[in-house]
């Protein structure tokens, strides 16, 4: 089991003056629930660059690859067709299914890859840390170790306070 | 603080006067050593009509971001401002050339007494008092809404009121819906009217593209080359972060329309379109490839990660490269037509009249930026730019 400590702000402009304190003091922030996208947040919290665009490099170039060999295979190979007089290996007639399969696998694969990583799926029991920061709080979670002791956790609340959230609770 | 207003040093000015003397020089030579004067006619078509169109997407980029209160582009409306006064300068050199010659040099169909039936049918359009009226009608619009739009922004910067901001909106405005159809028509009229018998409906847009590319390739350079002068200090990554993805997208959208234009010829195969692309196969054949490399492959791939937008160490010489691209995409709309392939070639005359042409480019729009503070302190947006972060 993982225990967490909640607390929420009402504003995001305490929220940033709060986070920056916070970091100051060394607390480590597990994660922060916003209503909306906040400026500047991922800097304060240093959030790495999302890994989804190598996904999406990766799967487009293996779409293109996949498009464009298979066609030259078929109209080559497997099943010469004669359109217009045109040459069997044509690669102007390739290139429309090429972009549009290159376009397909990067989408898929971005959105699968995104379900994925955010254990997302349909029918995926929701993860609601606090039922406040389902309106319009800004919830701040803190990760706390099972066998972290009372003393520890009571540091992490004083630091919290003194940072100016409310509504500081200790979940399971 | 950084400094304010442009200097136009000695230096600088020099430099431009010596790349305009290269320029006239070239030109000159060239006629007395015997170069055809329709390859020199074409030669100052392509560049005239090059620069014209990197001055109005100047003006466009500026005018696009006005209508959508965009705030981060308000650190570098400047650049945009002063490109836009190279549209008399060019206006004025297109039409000497048209005058003085030019015109039945470099069209087929001002040739009255030799029109095949083909173009008799289009002497409706193609003829040449409508042609000047035409072109009198594109320039008075691009001036005057040119002028009205850098007179707004010089007051708003001065005083501050609102109502120069609202003012600068309609003009924008104004100027978007009326270039989306002068750059259309005027391209039919100076560059596809080279190959009479051809059309295509998609070339306005195509052209339109390559233009929309190497404005903001030009747009870039100029940037970079204020920055390494100790000017703009206040433009930071985020904002070449977003022009590095205007260039990605325009060369991206550029790539797209030639596709869309060449593969229907290729595909449908009819003798009277193919021929278009039959001549550039046959005696532009490297011109015909090197055009995609440099405008959709370089740029494509150089431009795609996150960091190479972000700094001057990949997206300059990209904008270098998609710079000369899109010259070399002119050059094969317009030579095979207007030259041919036996007389056309890049040498001496193509690169030295460019070169002055460049020169006399970066004068007019320095001597443009020394007018105004580059820093509009007044904006409604200045503050609202400086704030700016973009994530991807």
């Amino acid at each position: 089991m993982n225990k967490y400590i909640t607390a929420y702000y009402m504003d995001e402009e305490d929220l940033m003056k709060g986070l920056r304190q916070m970091k100051a003091k060394g607390l480590k922030i597990s994660d922060v629930l916003t209503p909306f996208p906040v400026h500047g947040i991922d800097k304060v919290l240093e959030i790495p660059r999302s890994r989804l665009t190598r996904v999406g490099f990766i799967a487009g170039a293996v779409g293109a690859a996949v498009a464009f060999g298979f066609q030259a295979w078929v109209f080559t190979i497997d099943y010469p067709l004669n359109f217009g007089g045109k040459p069997f290996f044509s690669v102007p007639s390739f290139i429309p299914v090429t972009f549009e399969l290159t376009v397909l696998f990067a989408a898929f694969a971005m959105v699968i890859a995104f379900l994925i990583t955010n254990k997302l799926s349909p029918g995926a029991k929701p993860l609601i840390h606090d039922e406040r920061c389902t309106d319009d709080r800004f919830l701040v979670v803190v990760k706390v170790d099972d066998d972290s002791s009372d003393e520890s956790i009571s540091q992490i609340k004083l630091a919290l306070a003194e940072a100016g959230a409310e509504g500081i609770l200790l979940k399971a | 603080m950084e400094n304010q207003t442009f200097i136009l040093t000695k230096k600088l000015s020099t430099i431009t006067f010596v790349m305009i003397a290269i320029g006239l020089l070239t030109l000159g030579a060239s006629y007395f050593a015997g170069v055809g004067l329709d390859r020199i006619a074409a030669n100052l078509l392509l560049n005239t009509y090059y620069f014209l169109a990197i001055g109005l997407i100047g003006l466009f980029i500026v005018a696009v971001h006005t209508i959508a209160e965009s705030g981060w582009h308000t650190s570098i409306q400047r650049i945009g401002e002063a490109m836009s006064t190279f549209i008399p300068v060019a206006g004025l050199l297109l039409l000497i050339l048209f005058v003085s010659g030019g015109l039945h040099l470099i069209y087929d169909w001002t040739h009255k007494d030799h029109l095949d039936e083909i173009l008799l049918k289009k002497v409706a359009y193609l003829n040449e008092p409508f042609f000047y009226i035409r072109f009198l009608v594109y320039f008075i619009i691009w001036i005057s809404l040119a002028y009205f739009i850098r007179k707004n922004s010089k007051q708003l910067d001065q005083f501050g009121d609102l109502k120069y901001f609202r003012k600068l909106r309609i003009f924008s405005a104004i100027f978007v819906v009326t270039l989306a159809l002068t750059s259309v028509t005027s391209a039919w009229d100076w560059l596809m009217s080279i190959d009479a018998h051809w059309f295509s409906t998609l070339y306005g847009w195509y052209v339109f593209s390559s233009m929309l590319a190497s404005g903001t390739a030009v747009l870039i350079i100029i940037l970079f080359m204020l920055k390494q002068m100790g000017y703009m200090d206040h433009v930071n990554h985020e904002h070449i972060h977003d022009l590095g993805k205007y260039l990605f997208g325009f060369s991206i959208f550029w790539a797209y329309l030639w596709f869309s234009q060449y593969m229907l010829i290729w595909y449908a195969n009819i003798p009277e379109e193919t021929i278009y692309f039959y001549e550039r196969h046959k005696n532009f054949s490297t011109i015909f490839y090197v055009n995609l490399i440099l405008n959709f492959i370089v740029p494509f791939l150089a431009l795609m990660t996150r960091n190479s937008k972000r700094g001057s160490l990949i997206l300059l010489p990209v904008a270098l490269i998609v710079f000369i691209g899109h010259w070399l995409d002119l050059y094969q709309l317009i030579m095979p037509g207007a030259v041919g392939g036996e007389n056309a070639g890049i040498g001496l005359p193509e690169i030295g009249i460019t070169i002055g042409y460049a020169g006399l480019f970066l004068l007019v729009v320095f001597r443009s930026l020394t007018k105004a503070p580059l820093v509009p302190k007044n904006h409604p947006f200045f503050k609202e730019s400086f704030e700016y972060h973009t994530q991807y």
